[in-house]
């Protein structure tokens, strides 16, 4: 197998793979940069997906191909009141951060799965029947080998995840908002006596992470799973939790992590028809994605540090 | 000084109150439900004097997989035997495996007279119940408890992956299928080797793809390794890993959808999962390795009411005890032709004209006798 046959069927399988994990990583990184520790993200994953599989299954016949990209919408803006709760409770209440995101993601699955059966009677919905379906990119697929890869039998959404990375690197980065944002998430006293209300960037920025992280686990959902059930999402939160850690932080190094993960997963299924591959047991290739995550919170692939003041509640008047 | 004493009254107080309420709620609820089921128990013995329940597992009896089939099965023995839900035959819903031990000792108190535990997650908190109560009759499905008033129900999964094994050989045009399994175990290999052997045994060059997940709830997985497989010329998979199985279904009807004169199938598990797999006016489940686990569990529960109850036994519900059947709701593409193959070989199986391999043992000496 050439090199070139080779990416051609790893790069779609990694990009279908990792588009989950980066919308749920830029989210992640908006509330952790402004110093909102979001384990939640799971959670806001699930009821991503249990909203966009219920609206997707209701509105099949009104919205016709419309009905994905409509309900992953729903499913954004609904995780995104869901992750007010996470708001409130961590930045209003002062509550622990770290227990507040547990209790999301416990409640999001309770009440997914409970609703489901009230709704539907059963342990698990039906499958959509408007899913997301791979398209070849008009135009973009026709160039040689680079449409191969990138442009044919590709997911929008892929795309779409790309393009809010490097626009979350832009509003982050290069608007007075972002600024404001990051300056919370590392001094909020500071940031306070300039004048910027420290609550409501907070707040902001969990519901953001609330939106893309809802709009993670839809796509997971409308593009992988075709149903909701308890079984759904199991872990991909987390991963993109690690990918966020990985990624230092930023967005682009979160969508480079998530990127990783997808291709060191497509990588280790591809793996038994490459070669020089084919006698490296598979488990090192699927636990690759977490040993680096390991080694780098350790410090060992550069320093991965969090924003200073993520995890502590800002209480207007101490010092 | 004296705010804190208060405090700490305050806070003794309330201990107490949550250590007492929390005894006393047991309490009641076991008072409870020996009061109810005193009754209850009475009642039945007057006019039937045979019970049963099950405990779930995590699914629930609605999961539409086993624990939905044997409660299928006890309703059905419960309708002919006219017996009455909630009395003569109940179920326990297992929300987690914490709760398993409580749910069986809870049927145990209420005095059915035989209690199923449906799936191998229930084996270790069976064995310890049905040690502790020896005049209760138990039985566990998919997994083996030993024990005089224990059956162990399991299926000969090897048996059906075969016959499934046979349609797919029979599907395939390009001379490669694949198999797709949760995690790497004897049970799954079971479902490997049956359908390995199959697909040999109607054209030993057919290529067999094998993959595993190592898990039952990767949907994201199954996707990748589904995509993998079709890229390399596979048009048929079959898939023996849950949840995971949702992204090859996924990733068929994605091509599907690509390419409509594409013909890529996919073969179900467990239960029939034409549902899954239809996609525009099109359906590319080819057929489902179906375990009738409603049929053993309603067989044993006769068993067990008419006294002959295989306490100790392992019983194996294969072709011949119908506890297997091929699935053949998708008309269009399980043709007659393919369904008279399927039909030809499991005749072959139930006349011992064919031994089909569980193991990779047995498999290479099949191999080597063809």
């Amino acid at each position: 197998m050439a090199i070139i046959d080779v990416l051609q069927s790893i790069i779609p399988i990694a990009l279908f793979y990792s588009a989950p994990l980066i919308f749920t990583a830029l989210g992640g990184v908006f509330s952790e940069r402004s110093g909102v520790v979001n384990i939640g993200l799971e959670g806001l994953m699930v009821m991503g997906a249990f909203v966009g599989i219920v609206f997707n299954l209701t509105f099949a016949d009104v919205f016709g191909s419309f009905t994905p990209w409509l309900s992953i919408l729903v499913a954004a803006i609904v995780s995104s009141i869901f992750s007010i709760l996470h708001a409130v409770a961590s930045v209003s209440f002062r509550a622990d951060q770290v227990v507040s995101g547990v209790a999301i993601n416990f409640l999001a699955l309770g009440l997914g799965v409970f609703l489901t059966k009230q709704w539907y009677g059963k342990g698990q919905t039906d499958m959509v029947s408007q899913p997301f379906y791979s398209k070849n990119v008009p135009v973009l697929s026709d160039i040689p080998i680079i449409g191969e890869m990138f442009f044919s039998g590709a997911y929008y959404t892929s795309y779409l995840a790309i393009g809010l990375a490097v626009l979350s690197w832009f509003v982050l980065y290069k608007t007075p908002f972002g600024l404001q944002l990051r300056s919370v998430g590392e001094h909020p006293m500071a940031a306070d006596t300039n004048g910027i209300n420290v609550y409501k960037i907070r707040y902001i920025a969990v519901m953001l992470s609330g939106a893309l992280g809802g709009l993670g686990g839809s796509v997971f959902a409308l593009t992988i799973a075709l149903n909701f059930s308890g079984a759904t999402i199991v872990g991909q939160g987390f991963m993109s939790l690690a990918a966020v850690i990985f990624g230092k932080w930023h967005p682009l190094g979160a969508l480079g992590a998530a990127l990783f993960f997808g291709f060191a997963q497509s990588l280790s299924i591809i793996s038994a028809n490459i070669p020089f591959l084919a006698d490296v047991p598979k488990v090192y290739l699927t636990i690759a994605p977490y040993v680096l995550t390991i080694l780098a919170l350790a410090g060992f692939i550069g320093r991965a540090e969090a924003p200073k003041a993520n995890g502590d509640p800002y209480i207007k008047g101490t010092r | 000084m004296k705010k804190n004493r208060l405090l700490l009254l305050f806070g003794l107080l309330l201990s107490a109150i949550l250590v007492l309420s929390a005894c006393g709620n047991s309490d009641d609820a076991d008072s409870a439900d020996e009061g109810t089921d005193g009754s209850d128990g009475n009642a039945s013995e007057e006019t039937n004097d045979f019970s049963v329940a099950m405990v779930t597992d995590i699914g629930g009896v609605d999961d539409k997989s086993f624990n939905q089939s044997s409660w299928e099965g006890l309703q059905a023995f419960g309708a002919e035997n006219g017996l009455e839900e909630g009395t003569g035959y109940d179920y326990a819903q297992s929300d987690q495996d914490a709760d398993f031990l409580p749910n069986l000792n809870r049927l145990v108190q209420q005095d059915f007279n035989m209690i199923f535990g449906v799936g191998f997650k229930l084996a270790e908190a069976l064995k310890e119940v049905a040690d502790q109560n020896p005049d209760t009759n138990f039985a566990i499905i998919d997994s083996v408890v030993e024990g005089d008033n224990v059956a162990s129900i399991t299926f000969a999964e090897h048996q059906g992956s075969f016959l499934v094994g046979v349609a797919a050989a029979m599907k395939s045009e390009t001379g490669k299928v694949g198999f797709v399994g949760g995690e790497e175990s004897e049970l799954i290999k079971k479902f490997e080797t049956g359908f390995v052997a199959g697909v040999a045994a109607v054209d030993p060059n057919i290529e067999v793809e094998v993959d595993y997940a190592e898990s039952f709830g990767a949907p994201d997985k199954g996707k990748a390794i589904a995509a993998n497989m079709y890229n390399n010329g596979v048009d048929v998979i079959y898939h023996a890993s849950g949840a995971t199985g949702n992204g090859v279904f996924a990733q068929a009807k994605d091509i599907k959808n690509g390419e409509p004169d594409r013909d890529v199938w996919v073969i179900g598990v467990d239960r029939d999962q034409y549902d899954e797999g239809a996609i525009n006016d099109t359906n590319v489940t080819l057929t489902s390795m179906v375990k009738r686990v409603d049929t053993a569990v309603q067989q044993v529960t006769a068993q067990a009411m008419n006294g002959e109850f295989p306490g100790g036994e392992i019983l194996t519900f294969g072709i011949e005890e119908e506890g297997i059947s091929v699935a053949d709701t998708n008309e269009e593409a399980y043709t007659e032709e393919v369904d008279k193959a399927v039909q030809d070989w499991k005749q072959k199986i139930l006349d011992g004209d064919v031994t089909v391999p569980s193991t990779d043992e047995e498999l290479e000496t099949y191999m080597d006798s063809l």
